[in-house]
């Protein structure tokens, strides 16, 4: 374990907003007011306001400078399994902002909005198309937001027909997290299924759990071991036999453009990760955006609104979109009309793909993902090991190198000068390695790769401190994660003295 | 046109190397009826034929930059520093992902622990998390969080009338299998603390109001706080940030949540998304707090430095027994928040309310003198304000548009009974060139 114990106080390599600030400084100026001033409630004015201050360059400077800490897709390769960290084409964040997009209120009257309701109606038209569904909702804000939308949608079902004994719902133990907690945070009782030999769902453990009592089961697929249940349509017809709805986790459908429609493979809803498959920016943890497709039959239950043609083209005048609620929607799940600025970058992405780009972006990622797993595999072990679709699960961990683990793994890649791959998860697998190289990586950057992990491995065995010492190479080391959570500084203040410099 | 690199060649090698003959042979697992289904998409757009499409489309549109605004009900057109958006297309902050690797994402680290502590600061609040997706889904946590602080024993939530309408339906749509009875509604739409108290009981998890309320109203909610506490219920406020950069705090209120939508901070209104729902709480009270939250600490060489904290509460651990299945944060939309209010500081935050307020009352008290208008409320109000209008809102509207004036909102979507009541929010941007048009308009309006 790393050590920790400091003989004199923390070094400061940027600091914060707040030891920067001086007081009556200011970064943006505002003119007077160009009407009479108003009486102030007296009595309910404050009279500090304890944030910082500083000149616009100090800002940018302070900002620019804790840029340069991070690793981004924009620095280099980034194989985090499950999270699709693909190149964000630069067009998207020209056409996002365009005036036309950034300026609009999301209440303003309809006859106004024209542009941005044909545009929200055609990316629901391509993402049903895409995946096989009868309808959609744009509305939430993240795949894990999504999916409780998704969990909605099954239990109104349910209820709508009076069939309220169903509670469990079942979950593969490859799944993420987030198919638990949704599934809890909805009162539902969560049943795991445990996973075969081949990394498909274990059939016969999935038929003594399918009885009356099912909402349905989440599947992810391909699965977050990277693999295509090879059984999804018998999954898929246990589940409906016993009267429970497939749920889809889309999270990696990055392997499936054009390769497979969802709805076609047995499923009845699905979210989408705009921030994965069609390459909406992570943000540095978001904004992300899930829309919800579903079957025909749960159409009437997704949230409300949607955009909808209200008047149908004629007389030479173009179809008139607005928004409407469907008729036994579970509600709102957030205000407005959903992150309209990641539907902008999405449909500009799929429009420039067009159907063979989009299948074209699958067959590479998976191109890819097979070939570092090919020049991988006798190095790491591969517990689940077939042909994977868009990432795969190697173990960092070796018999005769008892005391490294994934994560020394991990940060050593950091000194090599790439981003780890996603580790410990899945939980079926010890000491993961999940590693998702994406499409837009060309085969130079994948043997780069290659070459730093069969060096790593051969460190592991030779000099097995390089990788507990690591990361030496990057501006900050290893943390004291146990100090964060013991201490809990969450919040720093202007000094006491503050106005009295 | 795609974004993959591969020469032919380069892509035969790699076929080779993993022992098929061509990319097809790579998806033998999907069952064959379904592989490889047509998609009925339009063909692929170059970068310029993307660029002019988009165009066009966003010019189908007529936005706040070419009519006059007075359109608010929870997002404002607020000037946005130009050093923001230069900040936000570094692609080193907004092509990075969540920040799980603290020695290669300092920067998000400490960009958002910043954040945490400005936002703690203006609620007057010991801490704030990362932040939610947005103010309503910010409410329904908080509805959340009280429930768990109370492990379901307390079933009842006060939520006042008057917080935003597309917030409340969000809390049914959030808690519809549960049996919390939430209440409020029945005290009338423009009900006062003193009124919202007395649904306060035994059975009560928390109590809910904004400030300024969704009418614009300002009240001092110390006493409802009180209240709520000797009941031993939580108390949330949800606040709009601009306001608070004049007004008494949340946090000397009494508040145990102080939540709201941060779109007003520096965010473009973006047709209703990406925002930034913020949450803060007190100190007690952080480990029942939802969401991710980066704390201070030291790495290995000496060196303070961030990293993401109390991750056991999180999803990705707890799985089914966390209370929040909440992944993401809106990481970017804090980080412009975050340069935001860095930029504005004391002076500018302070500025940009009391410009807000200054000519909202103008406006208010122009209006007010128009034959058939009237204000609907009579106590202190911020930036926003309800009118008592002589004919329908949409009518109104219509007419206010073809002068080029996008009208308020029309209360009676949300209240039946304040039919023919308009919402009109004025900001720093409303000149009272615009405010004197509105009014000259309203006029006519009148008399037509």
């Amino acid at each position: 374990m790393t050590d920790f114990k400091l003989t004199e106080a923390p070094k400061i390599v940027e600091p914060t907003i707040y030891e920067l600030s001086s007081p009556g400084r200011t970064g943006v100026t505002y003119p007077d007011p160009d009407v009479p001033r108003a009486k102030l409630p007296d009595e309910l004015l404050r009279k500090v306001i304890p944030l910082p201050e500083l000149s616009e360059v100090d800002v940018i400077r302070h900002f620019v400078k804790l840029s340069t800490f991070n690793y981004s897709v924009d620095s280099g390769f980034y194989p985090l399994g499950s999270c699709t960290m693909k190149y964000n084409p630069k067009i998207n964040e020209d056409t996002a902002r365009l005036p036309g997009f950034a300026n609009l209120h999301p209440l303003q009257p309809i006859e106004t909005t024209q542009g941005a309701l044909m545009l929200m109606y055609q990316l629901q038209e391509w993402l049903k198309e895409i995946s096989g569904f009868d309808a959609i909702t744009l509305q939430p804000a993240a795949g894990a937001h999504g999916e409780f939308v998704g969990v909605l949608v099954m239990r109104a079902y349910h209820r709508d027909r009076n069939d309220n004994k169903r509670t469990k719902m079942l979950i593969p133990d490859s799944a993420h997290g987030t198919n638990p907690a949704t599934s809890a945070m909805s009162g539902l009782k969560v049943v795991q299924i445990p996973s075969d030999e081949r990394g498909n769902v274990d059939l016969e453990a999935l038929r003594a759990e399918a009885d009356d009592t099912l909402v349905g089961m989440m599947l992810t697929n391909p699965n977050t071991l990277g693999l295509f249940d090879e059984n999804v349509e018998e999954v898929c017809r246990i589940v409906h036999e016993a009267g429970g709805l497939m749920y889809g986790d889309g999270a990696n459908m990055n392997a499936l453009l054009g390769i497979a429609k969802m709805a076609d493979l047995g499923f009845d809803v699905m979210h989408y990760n705009l921030h994965k498959t069609f390459s909406t920016p992570h943000g540095g943890g978001g904004p992300g955006s899930g829309p919800v497709v579903v079957t025909a039959e749960l159409a009437q239950f997704l949230p409300a609104p949607i955009v909808a043609v209200v008047e149908e083209e004629a007389d030479g005048l173009p179809p008139l979109y607005g928004l409407v609620d469907p008729s036994k929607t579970v509600g709102r799940v957030k205000a407005f009309n959903g992150h309209f600025g990641m539907f902008v970058r999405a449909f500009t992405y799929i429009a420039m793909h067009g159907p063979d780009g989009l299948r074209d972006i699958s067959e590479y990622a998976v191109l890819n993902a097979n070939y570092l797993l090919t020049r991988l595999r006798d190095a790491y072990h591969v517990p689940y090991d077939r042909i994977c679709m868009h990432e795969f699960v190697a173990e960092g961990r070796w018999k005769d190198a008892p005391d490294i683990h994934a994560l020394d793994v991990a940060k050593r890649l950091m000194d090599y000068g790439f981003h780890p791959p996603t580790n410990y998860f899945p939980l079926i697998v010890h000491e993961a390695l999940m590693i998702e190289p994406t499409e837009t990586e060309n085969k130079g950057t994948l043997d780069a790769f290659v070459d730093a992990m069969l060096k790593i491995a051969d460190e592991a065995h030779t000099s097995p401190n390089l990788l507990h010492e690591a990361p030496t190479r990057t501006p900050f080391g290893r943390l004291d994660e146990v100090k964060a959570a013991k201490e809990l500084i969450l919040c720093c203040w202007l000094p006491e003295d503050y106005g009295n410099q | 046109m795609t974004y993959i690199p591969h020469s032919p060649k380069e892509r035969d090698e790699m076929l080779a190397t993993i022992g098929v003959e061509k990319l097809e042979d790579l998806f033998k697992a999907i069952p064959a009826a379904h592989r490889y289904p047509d998609l009925d998409l339009p063909p692929a757009l170059s970068e310029m034929e993307a660029a002019t499409e988009l165009s066009e489309i966003s010019l189908a549109n007529e936005t706040t930059a070419e009519l006059v605004s007075f359109l608010g009900a929870g997002v404002y057109n607020h000037y946005i520093p130009a050093a923001i958006n230069h900040i936000l297309l570094r692609g080193e902050f907004y092509t990075a992902y969540t920040p799980y690797q603290p020695e290669i994402s300092q920067g998000t680290l400490q960009a958002i622990f910043e954040y945490q502590s400005m936002i703690a600061n203006l609620t007057g609040m010991d801490v704030a998390n990362a932040s939610h997706y947005d103010g309503a889904t910010a409410v329904a946590e908080a509805v959340n969080m009280a429930m768990a602080q109370y492990r379901d024993k307390r079933k009842k939530i006060v939520m006042s009338p008057s917080v935003h309408p597309q917030y409340q339906a969000t809390t049914d749509t959030y808690t519809q299998f549960s049996d919390i009875d939430i209440v409020g509604a029945e005290s009338g739409h423009s009900s006062t603390p003193e009124a919202l108290a007395e649904l306060i009981d035994e059975n009560t998890a928390l109590v809910v109001v904004q400030y300024p309320d969704f009418f614009g109203r300002i009240f001092d909610y110390t006493k409802l706080g009180e209240a709520a506490h000797e009941a031993g219920a939580l108390f949330c406020i949800v606040a709009n940030p601009t306001a608070l950069g004049m007004l008494k705090t949340p946090g000397e209120m009494g508040a145990d949540m102080v939540v709201g939508e941060g779109q007003p901070l520096g965010i473009s209104m973006s047709y209703g998304g990406p925002y930034l729902g913020f949450f803060t709480t007190r100190q007690e009270y952080v480990r029942k707090m939802a969401g991710r939250l980066v704390g201070e600490s030291v790495d290995s060489r000496g060196q303070r430095a961030y990293v993401l904290t109390l991750t056991p509460r999180e999803q990705h651990i707890k799985r089914e027994r966390a209370t929040s299945n909440i992944c993401t944060n809106q990481g970017l939309l804090a980080l412009a928040a975050g340069v935001y209010m860095s930029l504005l500081g004391q002076t500018g935050m302070r500025q940009v309310a009391e410009l807000c307020y200054h000519k909202a009352h103008y406006a208010a008290e122009r209006i007010a003198t128009i034959p058939g208008f009237d204000l609907c409320h009579s106590e202190p109000f911020f930036h926003e304000f309800a009118v008592c209008c002589p004919t329908s809102v949409d009518e109104i509207n219509a007419h206010l548009l073809e002068h080029g004036i996008l009208g308020g909102y029309d209360l009676g979507q949300d209240y039946p009974e304040l039919k023919d009541h308009m919402l009109v929010a004025v900001t720093e941007k409303t000149s009272k060139e615009e405010i004197d048009a509105l009014v000259e308009v309203l006029s006519e309006v009148n008399h037509d």
